[in-house]
C-alpha cells in the first residue's frame, strides 16, 4: 500500500490494474498522471488540499468510542471513524476535492463523475461549486429513484444530473456514461472518477486521497486508549476507497487484521449480490483488471445490494492483490444483516449509517462478542444514512409484509 | 499476404479507397447476420467488420449500444460469432475483422481465441479497449501465433511516439477515430478531419482506414479522398434496428449509395 507496495510504473498491482481505455483516452491519462504526480509533491498544492479539508470539510473527523454498544455486545471495544461528520455526509470530499484541485490547475472548466449512492456525485458537486467548475454527474436510473435525497441536493449545488436508462441502471452503467462523456470532451473535461477503480492513475490517485482517514485514526486511537493499532480494523468495499483510506495505515503492521465487507445482496447467485470474491473471476471492466463478476462469456454481470455504492461488479485492482496475498480478508453482510444493523448503531447510539457503511457495523457486531473487551475494533463509519431513509423504510415494510403473509 | 492486405492492395490499385462495413453480430440474430453478410457484399463493401457484443460497451454511442442489447438478448455470445464468421467464409473471400471489447476474449483465454478464430477465418481483431500497452505482449503474440492481423486504433489525441508505436505493432490497417467521442453518426465531419487524416498518412507505413461518425455518401466522399479506407458503422446498424430481419435489402442499397462515391473519385484519390 501507499508509495512503496504499488502500483508498478504501468499502473499494475501485482496483476491487476493497467489501462484498458480506448485510444482517445491514453494521452489524457498520461497528462493526467503527469498533473497529478507534479501536484502531489508541490507544497503549495498539498497546503490548499489541507487548509479546504480542515477549515471547509471539518477534519480532522472524530474518533467516537461505541461504548454502550460495545457494552451490550459484550466483547472488543468498537471504534467508529466519523466520515459520516465530514462536509456533505462521507468521506468521497476527501477526493473530490483533490482531483477538483487538480482539475483547476490542469485548466479544466468542467468535471464529471459517476455516483451510485450519491455521495460521490454529492462531493463531486460541492468541490465544483467551490472552484467555479461546471459539473455533471452521472447515476443510473434506479439509484436516483433510491438515493432521491442526493439527486436534489446535486442540484441545488449547481450540478447537472444525467439520468442513464441503460443496463442495470445502477454504478456500472453510470460509469459507462461518464466515460463515454469523457472520451468526447477530454479536451475541457476532467473525470473525477468517484472510487479506487479505472485506469491508473486512478486508483492510486483516489486512495492517496483518502490516507487521511487511516493517518487520523491511528494518532486518535493513541490519544483515546493509548494504544496505536486496533486488533481489527473493518470497512465495507465497493471499489474500495473508504476501505484503503482506513487500511493503508496499517501497511506495515501485519498483527492489524483487515476486514473487508462486500454486499451479500439477497442471496449467493450471480445477480444477487456484490460479492466479486465469492463468484468473480479476472475480467477487465472499466480500465482496469481485477476481480469481476461475469458469466461464462465475459459479459459483466448485474448485481444486488440495498445499498446503492456498494453494487458494482469489479473492485478495486490494489483490493484485489491484498485479497491475493491473503493481507485483507473478506467477508459479506447481506441486505437484512445491513439493514439490521442500521437499526443497531441508529438506536444503540443514535447515529443513522450510511447502508454502505452498515455492511462493514454488521460485521463489527459479528465479532464483538467473541473477542476479550480489552480488544478493539475500528471500523471505518464512511457515511451518515440520511439519504438511505427512504430504503430502510422500504425494506423494513417489505420484510413486515413478506412476514405477515408467513404468519397467515 | 494475408486478405486484408489484398483488399487494400486492390483498392489501391483502382486508385480508391476501400469500404469497411460494420454491423453487429447477432443483431436481430445470428442466421439474420449471414443473410446480413451476403447484403453488405452485394452492396460493395470489401472489409467487413463484425461486432462482438458486449454487456458494457463504453466506446459506443446509443446506435450501436443498443445493437449489442439486441444481439445479446438473441443469445449471441463470442462462441457464437465465430461460429458465424467460420460460415461466412464458407461462401466468401472477403476479409473480416472482428469488432470487440476485451473481457470476452479474455474470458475465453486469449491464446484459445486467436486459435479459435484463425480456424474460423477472422483475418484480424481490433479491440477497443485495449491499446498497445496492454495488447503487448500476449495479445498481439497470440494473434500472431495465428497469423491474425491485430488491428489498433489512433485518435485525435494520439501522440506522435503514439502515432509511431502503433505503426510498429500494427498489421492489415490502422483504424483512425475521426473525433474524440463515441460510435455514431453525426451531422458534420470534424472541421480538422481531413488535414489529420492526410498528415497522420503520411506518417504510416499501414493503410489508413478512417471511422466513427461517417454515415453519407458526401462524407464517405471526402473522407474517401485522403484516406485508405472509410468505415461506415452506425449508420448500418440503424438501418438494422428499423428492419430487423427484413434490413438486406435496405443494407445492400445503402452500402451501394454510401460507396459509390469511392468507385468515381478515381481522379482525385491522394497518393501517400
Amino acid at each position: 500500500m501507499a508509495d512503496k507496495a504499488g502500483p508498478d510504473k504501468d499502473g499494475y498491482f501485482g496483476e491487476y490494474g493497467g489501462q484498458y481505455v480506448p485510444e482517445t483516452l491514453m494521452a489524457p491519462l498520461a497528462e493526467l498522471t503527469r498533473a497529478y504526480d507534479k501536484a502531489r509533491k508541490r507544497r503549495a498544492f498539498q497546503r490548499e488540499l489541507q487548509t479546504l479539508l480542515a477549515d471547509y470539510a471539518g477534519r480532522p473527523t472524530p474518533l467516537y468510542h461505541a461504548k454502550r454498544l460495545s457494552a451490550e455486545l459484550g466483547g472488543a471495544q468498537i471504534y467508529l471513524k466519523r466520515e459520516d461528520l465530514l462536509h456533505t455526509g462521507a468521506h468521497k470530499l476527501n477526493n473530490a476535492l483533490g482531483q477538483a484541485l487538480l482539475a483547476r490547475g490542469m485548466g479544466k472548466a468542467r468535471v464529471i463523475a459517476e455516483t451510485g449512492a450519491g455521495q460521490h456525485g454529492v462531493a463531486t458537486a460541492t468541490a465544483a461549486a467551490l472552484l467555479g467548475l461546471e459539473c455533471t454527474v452521472y447515476m443510473g436510473e434506479e439509484d436516483m429513484r433510491r438515493q432521491r435525497p442526493n439527486v436534489h441536493r446535486m442540484r441545488l449545488l449547481g450540478a447537472e444530473v444525467a439520468a442513464v436508462d441503460s443496463g442495470s441502471r445502477t454504478l456500472k452503467d453510470a460509469i459507462n456514461e461518464a466515460l463515454r462523456d469523457w472520451v468526447t470532451h477530454v479536451r475541457h473535461t476532467h473525470y473525477i472518477l468517484g472510487s479506487v477503480l479505472g485506469p491508473e492513475p486512478y486508483p492510486r490517485m483516489v486512495r492517496d486521497f483518502h490516507l487521511v482517514i487511516g493517518q487520523e485514526a491511528t494518532r486518535q486511537l493513541k490519544r483515546l486508549t493509548g494504544r496505536r493499532w486496533p486488533d481489527l480494523a473493518i470497512a465495507c468495499v465497493g471499489g474500495g476507497s473508504n476501505a484503503l483510506g482506513l487500511f493503508s495505515a496499517f501497511s506495515a503492521r501485519p498483527e492489524v487484521r483487515l476486514i473487508g465487507v462486500e454486499a451479500g445482496g439477497t442471496g449467493t447467485g450471480l445477480g444477487q449480490h456484490a460479492a466479486r470474491f465469492q463468484g468473480g473471476r479476472l475480467g477487465v471492466l472499466h480500465g482496469t483488471r481485477t476481480y469481476v463478476l461475469q458469466d461464462d462469456e465475459g459479459q459483466i454481470a448485474t448485481t444486488h445490494s440495498v445499498s446503492a455504492g456498494l453494487d458494482y461488479p469489479a473492485i478495486g485492482p490494489e483490493l484485489a492483490l491484498l485479497h491475493d496475498l491473503g493481507r485483507v480478508e473478506y467477508t459479506t453482510a447481506s441486505d437484512a444483516e445491513a439493514v439490521a444493523a442500521f437499526h443497531t448503531l441508529a438506536r444503540g447510539e443514535g447515529i443513522l449509517p450510511a447502508l454502505e457503511s452498515a455492511h462493514a457495523l454488521a460485521e463489527a457486531f459479528r465479532r464483538a462478542p467473541n473477542l476479550a473487551p480489552d480488544r478493539l475494533i475500528l471500523v471505518n463509519l464512511s457515511g451518515r444514512g440520511d439519504k438511505d431513509l427512504e430504503s430502510v423504510r422500504e425494506y423494513d415494510l417489505a420484510t413486515a409484509t413478506a412476514a405477515e403473509a408467513e404468519e397467515e | 499476404m494475408n486478405r486484408i492486405d489484398e483488399a487494400f492492395a486492390r483498392c489501391a490499385s483502382e486508385k480508391r479507397a476501400a469500404f469497411v462495413a460494420f454491423i453487429m453480430a447477432g443483431d436481430p440474430d445470428l442466421t439474420t447476420t449471414l443473410v446480413l453478410i451476403e447484403a453488405l457484399l452485394e452492396g460493395g463493401a470489401d472489409v467487413i467488420e463484425l461486432g462482438v457484443p458486449f454487456s458494457d460497451p463504453i466506446a459506443d454511442g446509443p446506435v450501436n449500444q443498443r445493437s449489442a442489447v439486441r444481439a445479446l438478448t438473441s443469445g449471441t455470445r463470442l462462441a457464437g460469432v465465430l461460429d458465424l464468421v467460420a460460415r461466412a467464409r464458407r461462401r466468401w473471400q472477403v476479409p473480416i475483422v472482428l469488432f470487440s471489447y476485451f473481457n470476452p476474449i479474455l474470458a475465453q483465454g486469449v491464446g484459445e481465441f486467436a486459435a479459435r478464430a484463425a480456424a474460423s477465418g477472422v483475418d484480424g481483431v481490433l479491440c477497443l479497449d485495449l491499446p498497445p500497452e496492454e495488447a503487448v505482449p500476449e495479445f498481439v503474440d497470440a494473434l500472431a501465433a495465428e497469423q491474425l492481423a491485430p488491428i489498433f486504433l489512433l485518435a485525435p489525441t494520439s501522440t506522435k511516439s503514439r502515432i509511431r508505436r502503433v505503426d510498429e505493432l500494427a498489421q492489415g490497417f490502422v483504424y483512425y477515430v475521426s473525433r474524440t467521442g463515441v460510435t455514431g453518426d453525426r451531422a458534420e465531419l470534424a472541421p480538422e478531419l481531413i488535414r489529420e487524416t492526410k498528415a497522420l498518412r503520411r506518417r504510416l507505413h499501414h493503410p489508413l482506414a478512417v471511422g466513427f461518425g461517417i454515415s453519407t455518401p458526401d462524407q464517405v466522399a471526402a473522407v474517401g479522398a485522403v484516406a485508405d479506407g472509410v468505415v461506415v458503422g452506425s449508420a448500418l446498424v440503424r438501418l438494422i434496428e428499423e428492419h430487423g430481419g427484413a434490413a438486406a435489402g435496405p443494407l445492400a442499397t445503402a452500402v451501394r449509395e454510401l460507396s459509390e462515391p469511392l468507385r468515381q473519385k478515381k481522379k482525385g484519390w491522394f497518393r501517400r
